[in-house]
Protein backbone atom coordinates (compact mmCIF):
# COMPACT_ATOMS: atom_id res chain seq x y z
CA UNK A 1 0.00 0.00 0.00
CA UNK A 2 2.62 2.42 0.71
CA UNK A 3 4.26 1.98 -2.42
CA UNK A 4 1.23 2.74 -4.06
CA UNK A 5 0.03 5.93 -2.04
CA UNK A 6 3.75 7.58 -2.22
CA UNK A 7 3.52 7.92 -6.09
CA UNK A 8 0.18 9.83 -5.64
CA UNK A 9 1.81 11.55 -2.62
CA UNK A 10 4.28 13.57 -4.90
CA UNK A 11 3.02 17.20 -5.30
CA UNK A 12 2.09 18.12 -9.00
CA UNK A 13 4.39 20.22 -10.97
CA UNK A 14 3.75 23.21 -9.38
CA UNK A 15 3.62 22.38 -5.86
CA UNK A 16 7.51 23.91 -5.83
CA UNK A 17 6.07 27.67 -7.13
CA UNK A 18 3.17 27.41 -5.30
CA UNK A 19 2.72 25.35 -1.77
CA UNK A 20 -0.77 24.82 -0.74
CA UNK A 21 0.26 26.05 3.16
CA UNK A 22 2.48 27.51 5.27
CA UNK A 23 5.28 29.91 4.49
CA UNK A 24 6.49 30.26 0.94
CA UNK A 25 9.80 29.41 0.26
CA UNK A 26 11.82 32.41 0.09
CA UNK A 27 13.63 32.75 -2.99
CA UNK A 28 16.60 34.23 -1.84
CA UNK A 29 17.23 37.81 -1.15
CA UNK A 30 16.90 38.15 -5.04
CA UNK A 31 14.83 40.98 -6.59
CA UNK A 32 11.76 39.44 -8.75
CA UNK A 33 12.94 40.64 -11.43
CA UNK A 34 15.80 38.91 -11.99
CA UNK A 35 14.09 35.56 -10.84
CA UNK A 36 11.89 36.60 -13.95
CA UNK A 37 14.61 37.85 -16.45
CA UNK A 38 16.55 33.98 -15.57
CA UNK A 39 12.78 32.50 -16.76
CA UNK A 40 12.48 34.96 -20.48
CA UNK A 41 15.29 33.24 -22.53
CA UNK A 42 14.29 29.30 -22.65
CA UNK A 43 10.42 29.78 -24.11
CA UNK A 44 12.27 32.86 -26.49
CA UNK A 45 14.52 30.33 -27.67
CA UNK A 46 11.53 27.11 -27.97
CA UNK A 47 9.75 29.50 -29.57
CA UNK A 48 11.99 30.53 -32.59
CA UNK A 49 13.30 27.37 -32.83
CA UNK A 50 9.12 26.41 -33.50
CA UNK A 51 9.05 29.06 -36.28
CA UNK A 52 12.23 28.15 -37.95
CA UNK A 53 11.16 25.05 -37.60
CA UNK A 54 8.27 25.36 -39.50
CA UNK A 55 9.69 27.94 -42.21
CA UNK A 56 12.49 25.07 -42.87
CA UNK A 57 10.18 22.36 -42.58
CA UNK A 58 12.50 20.52 -40.56
CA UNK A 59 12.16 16.60 -39.82
CA UNK A 60 13.04 15.88 -36.34
CA UNK A 61 13.41 12.24 -34.91
CA UNK A 62 10.45 10.11 -34.65
CA UNK A 63 9.62 11.32 -38.02
CA UNK A 64 8.19 14.27 -36.20
CA UNK A 65 7.28 16.98 -39.70
CA UNK A 66 7.64 20.61 -38.51
CA UNK A 67 5.94 21.24 -41.97
CA UNK A 68 2.69 20.41 -41.11
CA UNK A 69 2.71 22.87 -37.83
CA UNK A 70 1.51 26.43 -38.08
CA UNK A 71 3.85 29.07 -37.23
CA UNK A 72 3.51 30.65 -33.90
CA UNK A 73 2.04 33.76 -34.85
CA UNK A 74 -0.40 31.83 -36.63
CA UNK A 75 -1.30 30.33 -33.56
CA UNK A 76 -1.56 33.51 -31.59
CA UNK A 77 -3.52 35.03 -34.58
CA UNK A 78 -6.31 32.29 -34.22
CA UNK A 79 -6.08 32.36 -30.38
CA UNK A 80 -6.83 35.89 -30.59
CA UNK A 81 -9.66 35.22 -33.17
CA UNK A 82 -11.32 32.34 -30.85
CA UNK A 83 -11.45 34.49 -27.65
CA UNK A 84 -12.41 37.99 -29.41
CA UNK A 85 -12.74 37.49 -32.95
CA UNK A 86 -11.97 40.40 -35.88
CA UNK A 87 -8.80 38.34 -37.33
CA UNK A 88 -10.08 35.33 -39.01
CA UNK A 89 -13.78 35.45 -38.77
CA UNK A 90 -14.89 32.06 -39.28
CA UNK A 91 -17.31 29.60 -37.33
CA UNK A 92 -14.74 29.19 -34.93
CA UNK A 93 -14.72 33.21 -34.15
CA UNK A 94 -15.37 33.72 -30.38
CA UNK A 95 -16.23 30.54 -29.53
CA UNK A 96 -13.65 29.75 -27.11
CA UNK A 97 -15.32 31.11 -23.87
CA UNK A 98 -18.57 28.73 -24.75
CA UNK A 99 -15.85 25.80 -24.79
CA UNK A 100 -14.41 26.78 -21.30
CA UNK A 101 -17.37 27.22 -19.82
CA UNK A 102 -18.58 23.79 -20.93
CA UNK A 103 -15.61 21.77 -19.70
CA UNK A 104 -14.60 23.69 -16.54
CA UNK A 105 -18.31 22.83 -15.93
CA UNK A 106 -17.65 19.60 -16.33
CA UNK A 107 -14.13 18.82 -14.58
CA UNK A 108 -16.19 21.05 -11.26
CA UNK A 109 -18.75 18.87 -11.27
CA UNK A 110 -16.38 15.54 -11.79
CA UNK A 111 -13.86 16.76 -9.42
CA UNK A 112 -16.38 17.88 -6.99
CA UNK A 113 -18.21 14.57 -6.71
CA UNK A 114 -15.03 12.77 -6.27
CA UNK A 115 -14.03 14.89 -3.51
CA UNK A 116 -17.16 14.69 -1.54
CA UNK A 117 -17.48 10.72 -1.81
CA UNK A 118 -13.46 10.18 -1.68
CA UNK A 119 -12.62 12.62 1.04
CA UNK A 120 -15.13 10.70 4.20
CA UNK A 121 -14.29 7.51 2.48
CA UNK A 122 -10.30 8.33 2.73
CA UNK A 123 -10.11 9.52 6.44
CA UNK A 124 -12.91 6.34 7.57
CA UNK A 125 -10.40 3.98 5.63
CA UNK A 126 -7.65 5.72 7.10
CA UNK A 127 -8.70 4.99 10.86
CA UNK A 128 -10.47 2.10 10.48
CA UNK A 129 -7.88 -1.28 9.69
CA UNK A 130 -10.60 -3.21 8.97
CA UNK A 131 -12.27 -1.23 6.86
CA UNK A 132 -8.56 -0.59 5.18
CA UNK A 133 -8.11 -4.13 4.72
CA UNK A 134 -11.54 -4.62 3.09
CA UNK A 135 -11.45 -2.09 0.39
CA UNK A 136 -7.66 -1.59 -0.15
CA UNK A 137 -7.12 -4.75 -2.43
CA UNK A 138 -10.29 -4.01 -4.33
CA UNK A 139 -9.29 -0.23 -4.79
CA UNK A 140 -5.67 -1.09 -5.74
CA UNK A 141 -7.35 -3.69 -8.29
CA UNK A 142 -9.36 -0.96 -10.11
CA UNK A 143 -6.46 1.94 -9.97
CA UNK A 144 -4.05 0.90 -12.36
CA UNK A 145 -7.08 0.57 -15.27
CA UNK A 146 -6.12 3.78 -16.52
CA UNK A 147 -9.36 6.35 -16.74
CA UNK A 148 -8.70 6.26 -20.78
CA UNK A 149 -10.02 2.86 -20.79
CA UNK A 150 -12.98 3.19 -19.11
CA UNK A 151 -13.72 6.13 -22.39
CA UNK A 152 -15.03 3.46 -24.43
CA UNK A 153 -17.22 1.51 -22.23
CA UNK A 154 -18.95 4.48 -20.13
CA UNK A 155 -19.48 5.38 -23.86
CA UNK A 156 -21.98 2.51 -23.74
CA UNK A 157 -23.19 2.34 -20.31
CA UNK A 158 -23.79 6.18 -19.86
CA UNK A 159 -24.38 6.89 -23.36
CA UNK A 160 -23.14 10.45 -24.92
CA UNK A 161 -22.95 13.50 -23.51
CA UNK A 162 -22.62 15.66 -20.35
CA UNK A 163 -22.61 12.61 -17.93
CA UNK A 164 -19.85 10.38 -19.30
CA UNK A 165 -17.33 13.08 -19.66
CA UNK A 166 -18.17 13.57 -15.74
CA UNK A 167 -18.12 10.30 -14.96
CA UNK A 168 -14.62 10.06 -16.63
CA UNK A 169 -13.37 13.29 -14.99
CA UNK A 170 -15.10 11.67 -11.51
CA UNK A 171 -13.04 8.50 -12.05
CA UNK A 172 -9.63 10.35 -12.65
CA UNK A 173 -9.95 12.41 -9.93
CA UNK A 174 -11.41 9.87 -6.80
CA UNK A 175 -8.16 7.84 -6.46
CA UNK A 176 -5.51 10.95 -6.04
CA UNK A 177 -7.87 12.42 -3.51
CA UNK A 178 -8.53 8.92 -1.81
CA UNK A 179 -5.46 8.07 -1.41
CA UNK A 180 -3.76 10.96 -0.12
CA UNK A 181 -6.68 11.77 2.48
CA UNK A 182 -5.64 8.04 3.56
CA UNK A 183 -2.25 8.85 3.73
CA UNK A 184 -2.32 12.12 5.72
CA UNK A 185 -5.07 10.34 8.27
CA UNK A 186 -2.64 7.30 8.88
CA UNK A 187 -0.03 10.50 9.80
CA UNK A 188 -2.29 12.17 12.06
CA UNK A 189 0.10 11.56 15.34
CA UNK A 190 -1.42 9.33 17.92
CA UNK A 191 -0.46 12.02 20.47
CA UNK A 192 -3.30 14.46 18.86
CA UNK A 193 -5.52 12.16 19.18
CA UNK A 194 -4.58 11.52 22.75
CA UNK A 195 -5.01 15.13 23.31
CA UNK A 196 -8.32 15.65 21.92
CA UNK A 197 -9.65 12.31 23.99
CA UNK A 198 -8.19 13.59 27.06
CA UNK A 199 -10.18 17.32 26.66
CA UNK A 200 -13.58 15.33 26.33
CA UNK A 201 -13.75 14.50 22.35
CA UNK A 202 -15.34 11.42 21.71
CA UNK A 203 -14.15 9.28 18.99
CA UNK A 204 -16.22 9.89 16.23
CA UNK A 205 -16.15 14.14 17.14
CA UNK A 206 -12.20 13.57 17.04
CA UNK A 207 -12.35 12.88 12.96
CA UNK A 208 -13.48 16.35 12.13
CA UNK A 209 -12.37 17.66 15.16
CA UNK A 210 -8.68 16.80 14.61
CA UNK A 211 -8.19 13.97 11.78
CA UNK A 212 -9.39 16.20 9.20
CA UNK A 213 -7.95 19.35 9.66
CA UNK A 214 -4.55 17.41 10.41
CA UNK A 215 -4.28 15.56 7.26
CA UNK A 216 -5.85 18.61 5.48
CA UNK A 217 -2.02 19.57 3.69
CA UNK A 218 -1.89 15.97 2.72
CA UNK A 219 -5.80 16.27 0.99
CA UNK A 220 -5.19 19.39 -0.80
CA UNK A 221 -2.08 17.53 -2.82
CA UNK A 222 -4.34 14.65 -3.57
CA UNK A 223 -6.90 17.53 -4.74
CA UNK A 224 -4.38 18.97 -6.44
CA UNK A 225 -3.17 16.31 -8.30
CA UNK A 226 -6.55 15.19 -9.32
CA UNK A 227 -7.45 18.39 -10.76
CA UNK A 228 -4.47 18.71 -13.10
CA UNK A 229 -5.69 14.62 -14.11
CA UNK A 230 -9.45 16.16 -14.29
CA UNK A 231 -7.96 18.27 -17.12
CA UNK A 232 -5.98 15.75 -18.47
CA UNK A 233 -8.97 13.43 -19.42
CA UNK A 234 -11.30 16.30 -21.08
CA UNK A 235 -9.55 15.39 -24.49
CA UNK A 236 -10.60 11.95 -24.24
CA UNK A 237 -13.45 12.57 -22.33
CA UNK A 238 -15.05 14.69 -24.99
CA UNK A 239 -14.01 13.33 -28.26
CA UNK A 240 -17.48 11.43 -28.72
CA UNK A 241 -20.68 12.77 -29.06
CA UNK A 242 -20.10 16.09 -26.90
CA UNK A 243 -20.67 19.37 -29.10
CA UNK A 244 -19.22 22.17 -27.02
CA UNK A 245 -15.61 22.02 -24.91
CA UNK A 246 -12.21 22.18 -24.95
CA UNK A 247 -11.78 18.20 -26.16
CA UNK A 248 -15.03 18.62 -28.66
CA UNK A 249 -12.99 21.53 -29.82
CA UNK A 250 -9.98 19.79 -30.54
CA UNK A 251 -11.29 16.99 -31.91
CA UNK A 252 -13.60 18.93 -34.64
CA UNK A 253 -10.29 20.08 -35.91
CA UNK A 254 -8.93 17.12 -36.16
CA UNK A 255 -11.01 15.84 -38.45
CA UNK A 256 -10.39 19.32 -40.50
CA UNK A 257 -7.14 19.17 -40.12
CA UNK A 258 -6.63 22.44 -38.63
CA UNK A 259 -3.45 22.03 -36.32
CA UNK A 260 -3.47 26.04 -35.35
CA UNK A 261 -7.19 25.16 -33.97
CA UNK A 262 -5.53 22.06 -32.06
CA UNK A 263 -2.37 23.82 -30.93
CA UNK A 264 -5.00 26.86 -29.49
CA UNK A 265 -7.03 23.76 -28.06
CA UNK A 266 -3.84 22.50 -26.15
CA UNK A 267 -2.88 26.01 -25.26
CA UNK A 268 -5.98 26.99 -23.77
CA UNK A 269 -6.60 23.10 -21.63
CA UNK A 270 -3.14 24.16 -20.30
CA UNK A 271 -3.79 27.08 -19.10
CA UNK A 272 -7.20 26.33 -17.31
CA UNK A 273 -5.60 23.79 -16.17
CA UNK A 274 -2.42 25.83 -14.44
CA UNK A 275 -5.22 28.58 -13.23
CA UNK A 276 -7.55 26.17 -11.66
CA UNK A 277 -4.55 25.19 -9.52
CA UNK A 278 -3.89 28.23 -8.83
CA UNK A 279 -7.51 29.35 -7.85
CA UNK A 280 -7.58 26.16 -5.64
CA UNK A 281 -4.76 26.62 -3.83
CA UNK A 282 -6.17 30.29 -3.57
CA UNK A 283 -9.31 28.61 -1.90
CA UNK A 284 -7.26 26.88 0.43
CA UNK A 285 -5.28 29.99 1.76
CA UNK A 286 -8.89 32.40 2.07
CA UNK A 287 -10.93 29.34 3.82
CA UNK A 288 -7.84 28.76 6.16
CA UNK A 289 -6.63 32.51 6.61
CA UNK A 290 -3.70 32.70 8.05
CA UNK A 291 -3.87 29.40 10.04
CA UNK A 292 -0.55 27.43 9.47
CA UNK A 293 -1.06 24.20 6.94
CA UNK A 294 1.24 21.91 7.97
CA UNK A 295 1.74 18.54 9.08
CA UNK A 296 1.41 18.24 12.99
CA UNK B 1 -2.08 43.79 38.21
CA UNK B 2 -5.37 41.96 38.77
CA UNK B 3 -5.12 38.39 39.03
CA UNK B 4 -8.69 37.18 37.71
CA UNK B 5 -7.78 33.86 39.87
CA UNK B 6 -6.41 30.54 39.22
CA UNK B 7 -9.31 27.74 37.55
CA UNK B 8 -9.91 25.14 40.01
CA UNK B 9 -11.36 22.08 39.96
CA UNK B 10 -14.56 21.31 41.36
CA UNK B 11 -12.81 19.31 43.81
CA UNK B 12 -9.72 17.48 43.70
CA UNK B 13 -9.60 13.54 43.36
CA UNK B 14 -8.04 11.20 45.45
CA UNK B 15 -6.52 8.13 42.95
CA UNK B 16 -6.36 4.46 44.21
CA UNK B 17 -4.09 1.61 42.40
CA UNK B 18 -4.28 -2.20 43.17
CA UNK B 19 -2.68 -5.06 42.00
CA UNK B 20 -1.90 -3.21 38.92
CA UNK B 21 -0.77 -5.31 36.16
CA UNK B 22 0.28 -4.02 32.61
CA UNK B 23 1.19 -6.25 30.16
CA UNK B 24 0.92 -5.03 25.99
CA UNK B 25 -0.27 -7.14 23.27
CA UNK B 26 2.55 -8.97 21.74
CA UNK B 27 5.10 -8.81 24.70
CA UNK B 28 5.92 -12.06 26.83
CA UNK B 29 6.06 -10.68 30.11
CA UNK B 30 4.12 -7.98 32.19
CA UNK B 31 5.85 -4.44 31.63
CA UNK B 32 4.58 -3.34 35.11
CA UNK B 33 2.71 -5.96 38.16
CA UNK B 34 1.37 -5.30 41.49
CA UNK B 35 1.66 -2.02 41.66
CA UNK B 36 -0.50 -0.34 44.83
CA UNK B 37 -0.36 3.50 45.47
CA UNK B 38 -2.85 5.83 47.02
CA UNK B 39 -3.08 9.36 46.40
CA UNK B 40 -4.65 11.93 48.43
CA UNK B 41 -7.04 14.62 46.81
CA UNK B 42 -4.72 17.59 46.53
CA UNK B 43 -1.25 15.68 46.66
CA UNK B 44 1.82 16.55 44.51
CA UNK B 45 3.39 13.01 43.63
CA UNK B 46 6.51 12.53 41.68
CA UNK B 47 7.21 9.36 39.73
CA UNK B 48 10.72 8.51 39.04
CA UNK B 49 12.64 5.48 38.54
CA UNK B 50 15.10 3.68 35.27
CA UNK B 51 14.27 3.83 31.73
CA UNK B 52 11.26 1.19 31.04
CA UNK B 53 10.35 0.41 34.55
CA UNK B 54 6.97 1.80 33.86
CA UNK B 55 6.51 5.52 34.58
CA UNK B 56 4.59 6.58 31.62
CA UNK B 57 2.72 3.13 31.38
CA UNK B 58 1.26 3.80 34.58
CA UNK B 59 0.57 7.39 34.09
CA UNK B 60 -1.18 6.32 30.65
CA UNK B 61 -3.66 4.06 32.40
CA UNK B 62 -4.28 6.76 34.94
CA UNK B 63 -5.24 8.63 31.62
CA UNK B 64 -7.18 6.03 30.10
CA UNK B 65 -4.86 5.37 26.86
CA UNK B 66 -4.51 2.46 28.35
CA UNK B 67 -6.13 -0.34 29.74
CA UNK B 68 -4.66 -2.19 32.67
CA UNK B 69 -4.63 -6.22 32.44
CA UNK B 70 -5.62 -7.01 35.45
CA UNK B 71 -5.92 -4.92 39.15
CA UNK B 72 -8.32 -2.04 39.89
CA UNK B 73 -7.48 2.11 39.24
CA UNK B 74 -10.15 4.12 40.84
CA UNK B 75 -9.91 8.38 40.33
CA UNK B 76 -12.59 9.58 42.98
CA UNK B 77 -13.78 6.07 43.57
CA UNK B 78 -14.84 5.83 40.04
CA UNK B 79 -13.22 2.70 38.26
CA UNK B 80 -10.99 5.00 35.50
CA UNK B 81 -12.57 3.82 31.86
CA UNK B 82 -10.69 5.87 29.01
CA UNK B 83 -9.31 9.38 28.81
CA UNK B 84 -12.14 12.03 30.35
CA UNK B 85 -11.62 16.20 30.50
CA UNK B 86 -11.37 15.35 34.70
CA UNK B 87 -8.06 14.00 33.94
CA UNK B 88 -5.85 16.59 32.20
CA UNK B 89 -2.55 15.35 30.56
CA UNK B 90 0.46 17.05 29.59
CA UNK B 91 2.71 15.64 27.48
CA UNK B 92 6.54 16.13 26.54
CA UNK B 93 5.53 16.79 23.58
CA UNK B 94 3.00 18.94 24.02
CA UNK B 95 0.60 17.69 21.60
CA UNK B 96 -0.99 21.06 20.76
CA UNK B 97 -3.34 21.67 17.97
CA UNK B 98 -1.34 23.35 15.29
CA UNK B 99 -4.08 24.98 12.82
CA UNK B 100 -5.77 26.17 16.44
CA UNK B 101 -4.69 29.48 17.88
CA UNK B 102 -3.04 29.54 21.00
CA UNK B 103 -6.59 30.84 22.85
CA UNK B 104 -8.78 28.48 20.78
CA UNK B 105 -6.47 25.42 21.85
CA UNK B 106 -7.13 26.63 25.40
CA UNK B 107 -10.56 26.92 24.73
CA UNK B 108 -11.28 23.52 23.21
CA UNK B 109 -11.51 21.64 26.25
CA UNK B 110 -14.28 24.31 27.68
CA UNK B 111 -16.07 24.42 23.74
CA UNK B 112 -16.08 20.67 23.99
CA UNK B 113 -17.88 20.52 27.32
CA UNK B 114 -20.60 22.79 25.56
CA UNK B 115 -20.07 25.54 28.31
CA UNK B 116 -21.91 28.70 27.56
CA UNK B 117 -19.66 31.20 25.32
CA UNK B 118 -19.31 33.77 28.34
CA UNK B 119 -17.52 30.84 30.65
CA UNK B 120 -15.60 29.72 27.88
CA UNK B 121 -13.75 33.20 27.19
CA UNK B 122 -13.84 33.55 31.22
CA UNK B 123 -11.96 30.35 30.98
CA UNK B 124 -9.89 30.77 28.71
CA UNK B 125 -8.81 33.88 29.80
CA UNK B 126 -7.83 32.90 33.05
CA UNK B 127 -5.69 30.09 32.24
CA UNK B 128 -3.64 31.81 29.90
CA UNK B 129 -3.29 34.60 33.13
CA UNK B 130 -2.03 31.59 35.07
CA UNK B 131 0.15 31.01 32.77
CA UNK B 132 1.14 34.18 31.75
CA UNK B 133 0.26 34.11 28.16
CA UNK B 134 -2.39 36.41 27.64
CA UNK B 135 -0.50 38.24 25.40
CA UNK B 136 0.20 35.61 22.91
CA UNK B 137 -3.62 34.26 22.81
CA UNK B 138 -4.11 35.04 18.99
CA UNK B 139 -0.47 32.70 18.23
CA UNK B 140 -0.17 29.25 16.45
CA UNK B 141 1.43 26.99 18.86
CA UNK B 142 4.66 26.47 15.65
CA UNK B 143 5.13 30.59 16.52
CA UNK B 144 6.44 29.57 20.02
CA UNK B 145 9.53 28.58 21.66
CA UNK B 146 9.30 24.78 23.64
CA UNK B 147 8.35 26.27 27.06
CA UNK B 148 5.91 28.81 26.33
CA UNK B 149 3.92 25.62 24.02
CA UNK B 150 4.58 24.08 27.13
CA UNK B 151 2.93 26.68 29.31
CA UNK B 152 -0.29 26.61 26.54
CA UNK B 153 -0.80 22.63 27.12
CA UNK B 154 -0.89 23.43 31.20
CA UNK B 155 -3.55 26.11 30.62
CA UNK B 156 -5.59 24.30 28.06
CA UNK B 157 -5.66 21.66 30.55
CA UNK B 158 -6.31 23.73 33.24
CA UNK B 159 -9.29 25.28 31.46
CA UNK B 160 -10.73 22.12 32.09
CA UNK B 161 -10.47 22.48 35.62
CA UNK B 162 -9.42 19.19 35.98
CA UNK B 163 -9.03 17.13 39.38
CA UNK B 164 -6.02 15.10 38.22
CA UNK B 165 -2.92 16.60 36.50
CA UNK B 166 -1.44 13.83 34.89
CA UNK B 167 2.15 14.96 33.60
CA UNK B 168 5.03 12.89 31.77
CA UNK B 169 8.28 14.57 31.51
CA UNK B 170 6.65 17.84 30.86
CA UNK B 171 9.85 19.43 31.14
CA UNK B 172 12.00 16.54 29.89
CA UNK B 173 12.47 18.56 26.94
CA UNK B 174 13.19 22.06 27.96
CA UNK B 175 16.33 24.22 28.99
CA UNK B 176 17.45 24.69 32.29
CA UNK B 177 16.61 28.19 33.20
CA UNK B 178 12.71 27.37 31.28
CA UNK B 179 12.46 24.49 33.17
CA UNK B 180 13.07 25.87 36.52
CA UNK B 181 10.82 28.86 36.08
CA UNK B 182 7.93 25.99 34.97
CA UNK B 183 8.44 24.12 38.24
CA UNK B 184 8.14 27.62 39.86
CA UNK B 185 4.99 28.05 38.04
CA UNK B 186 3.46 24.41 38.15
CA UNK B 187 3.85 24.85 41.77
CA UNK B 188 1.83 28.26 42.38
CA UNK B 189 -0.58 26.68 40.15
CA UNK B 190 -0.78 23.47 42.36
CA UNK B 191 -1.10 25.47 45.32
CA UNK B 192 -3.58 27.71 44.33
CA UNK B 193 -5.97 24.94 42.51
CA UNK B 194 -5.61 21.90 44.87
CA UNK B 195 -5.14 20.14 42.15
CA UNK B 196 -3.81 16.15 42.48
CA UNK B 197 -0.29 15.93 39.73
CA UNK B 198 1.02 12.94 39.31
CA UNK B 199 4.62 14.09 37.62
CA UNK B 200 6.74 11.57 35.97
CA UNK B 201 10.20 12.86 35.84
CA UNK B 202 13.78 11.48 35.30
CA UNK B 203 15.10 14.20 37.54
CA UNK B 204 15.45 13.59 41.04
CA UNK B 205 16.17 17.14 42.03
CA UNK B 206 12.77 18.18 39.76
CA UNK B 207 11.22 15.33 41.75
CA UNK B 208 12.57 16.61 45.67
CA UNK B 209 11.57 20.36 44.67
CA UNK B 210 7.89 19.27 44.11
CA UNK B 211 6.78 16.53 45.23
CA UNK B 212 4.71 15.93 48.94
CA UNK B 213 5.94 12.32 48.14
CA UNK B 214 7.86 11.04 46.03
CA UNK B 215 7.15 7.44 44.13
CA UNK B 216 10.59 4.91 43.07
CA UNK B 217 9.89 2.61 40.51
CA UNK B 218 12.21 -0.42 39.53
CA UNK B 219 12.68 -2.99 37.44
CA UNK B 220 11.40 -3.24 33.83
CA UNK B 221 11.54 -5.87 31.03
CA UNK B 222 14.96 -4.80 30.46
CA UNK B 223 16.10 -5.96 34.04
CA UNK B 224 14.27 -9.14 33.47
CA UNK B 225 11.09 -8.62 35.31
CA UNK B 226 8.29 -6.48 34.98
CA UNK B 227 8.29 -2.78 36.65
CA UNK B 228 7.13 -2.17 40.35
CA UNK B 229 7.20 0.45 43.07
CA UNK B 230 9.92 -0.36 45.05
CA UNK B 231 9.35 2.33 47.76
CA UNK B 232 7.35 5.86 48.11
CA UNK B 233 9.41 8.79 50.06
CA UNK B 234 7.79 11.16 51.94
CA UNK B 235 9.60 14.74 51.07
CA UNK B 236 8.18 16.70 54.11
CA UNK B 237 10.31 19.46 53.30
CA UNK B 238 9.24 23.11 54.28
CA UNK B 239 8.41 25.43 51.32
CA UNK B 240 10.19 27.48 49.66
CA UNK B 241 12.63 24.28 48.82
CA UNK B 242 16.10 25.38 49.65
CA UNK B 243 17.37 22.88 46.86
CA UNK B 244 21.19 23.62 47.81
CA UNK B 245 20.04 22.67 51.82
CA UNK B 246 21.24 19.83 53.58
CA UNK B 247 17.82 17.84 53.77
CA UNK B 248 17.26 19.06 50.54
CA UNK B 249 20.44 16.75 49.11
CA UNK B 250 19.87 14.04 51.55
CA UNK B 251 16.60 13.29 50.15
CA UNK B 252 17.86 13.57 46.98
CA UNK B 253 20.58 10.74 47.66
CA UNK B 254 18.75 8.53 48.83
CA UNK B 255 16.30 8.52 46.54
CA UNK B 256 19.16 8.31 43.99
CA UNK B 257 20.42 5.08 45.80
CA UNK B 258 16.80 3.43 45.61
CA UNK B 259 16.94 4.15 41.40
CA UNK B 260 20.08 2.50 41.15
CA UNK B 261 20.05 -0.17 43.57
CA UNK B 262 20.85 -3.90 42.37
CA UNK B 263 18.00 -5.51 40.75
CA UNK B 264 18.73 -8.37 42.95
CA UNK B 265 17.21 -6.72 45.81
CA UNK B 266 13.58 -6.48 43.83
CA UNK B 267 11.40 -8.61 45.44
CA UNK B 268 9.53 -11.40 44.21
CA UNK B 269 9.28 -10.21 40.60
CA UNK B 270 6.30 -10.60 38.03
CA UNK B 271 4.18 -13.11 40.08
CA UNK B 272 1.03 -11.30 39.81
CA UNK B 273 -0.32 -10.99 43.10
CA UNK B 274 2.34 -11.52 45.43
CA UNK B 275 4.35 -8.31 44.78
CA UNK B 276 5.21 -5.83 46.84
CA UNK B 277 2.65 -3.63 48.13
CA UNK B 278 4.52 0.04 48.30
CA UNK B 279 4.01 2.61 51.21
N1 LIG C 1 2.83 0.27 23.37
C1 LIG C 1 3.72 -0.60 23.87
N2 LIG C 1 3.83 -1.85 23.36
C2 LIG C 1 4.70 -2.74 23.86
N3 LIG C 1 5.54 -2.48 24.87
C3 LIG C 1 5.51 -1.26 25.41
C4 LIG C 1 4.61 -0.24 24.94
N4 LIG C 1 4.80 0.86 25.67
C5 LIG C 1 5.77 0.57 26.54
N5 LIG C 1 6.21 -0.69 26.40
C6 LIG C 1 7.24 -1.36 27.21
O1 LIG C 1 6.87 -1.28 28.55
C7 LIG C 1 7.97 -1.02 29.38
C8 LIG C 1 7.72 0.21 30.21
O2 LIG C 1 7.63 1.33 29.34
P1 LIG C 1 7.35 2.79 29.86
O3 LIG C 1 7.27 3.66 28.67
O4 LIG C 1 6.20 2.80 30.77
O5 LIG C 1 8.67 3.12 30.68
P2 LIG C 1 9.15 4.48 31.33
O6 LIG C 1 9.44 4.20 32.75
O7 LIG C 1 8.18 5.55 31.03
O8 LIG C 1 10.49 4.72 30.55
P3 LIG C 1 11.18 6.11 30.17
O9 LIG C 1 11.79 6.61 31.42
O10 LIG C 1 12.20 5.72 29.16
O11 LIG C 1 10.11 7.00 29.62
C9 LIG C 1 9.17 -0.90 28.45
O12 LIG C 1 9.86 -2.13 28.44
C10 LIG C 1 8.56 -0.66 27.10
O13 LIG C 1 9.36 -1.20 26.09
MG1 LIG D 1 8.21 7.37 29.83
Amino acid sequence: MSTSTTAAVSPPPTASTAPAGGERPRSGRRPPWRTWLLAVPVPVVLLLLWDRGVAGAWTLPLGIQMGFLPEPLQVARRLADLAFGGLVEDSYSRTLWIHLYASSLRVVQGFLLAVVLAVPLGIVMGRSSVLFRMLEPTINLVRPIPVTAWAPLSLLIIGFGDRSTIFLVFLAAFFPVLLNTITGVRQVPQRLLEAAAMLGTPAVQALYKVVLPAAVPSIVSGLRIALGLAWVILVVGETVGINVGLGAMITQARDQSRTDLIICGMVVIGLAGFLADRLLVLLVRLVAGRRPLVNP
Amino acid sequence: MVKIGTPRPARPADISVRALVKQYPGTSSPAMAGVDLDIAAGEFVCVVGASGCGKSTLLRILAGFEDATAGQVTVSTEPVRGPGPERGVVFQDYGLFPWLTVAENVAYGPRQARLAKREVTARTERALETVGLSRLASSFPQQLSGGMQQRVAIARVLANQPAVLLMDEPFGALDALTRSSLQRELKRIHRETGTTVVFVTHSVEEAVYLADRVVVMAGGTSHGNSGYVREVVEIGLPEPRDVTGEAFNELKRRIDRLIHLPNATAPAPRSSGGVPVAS
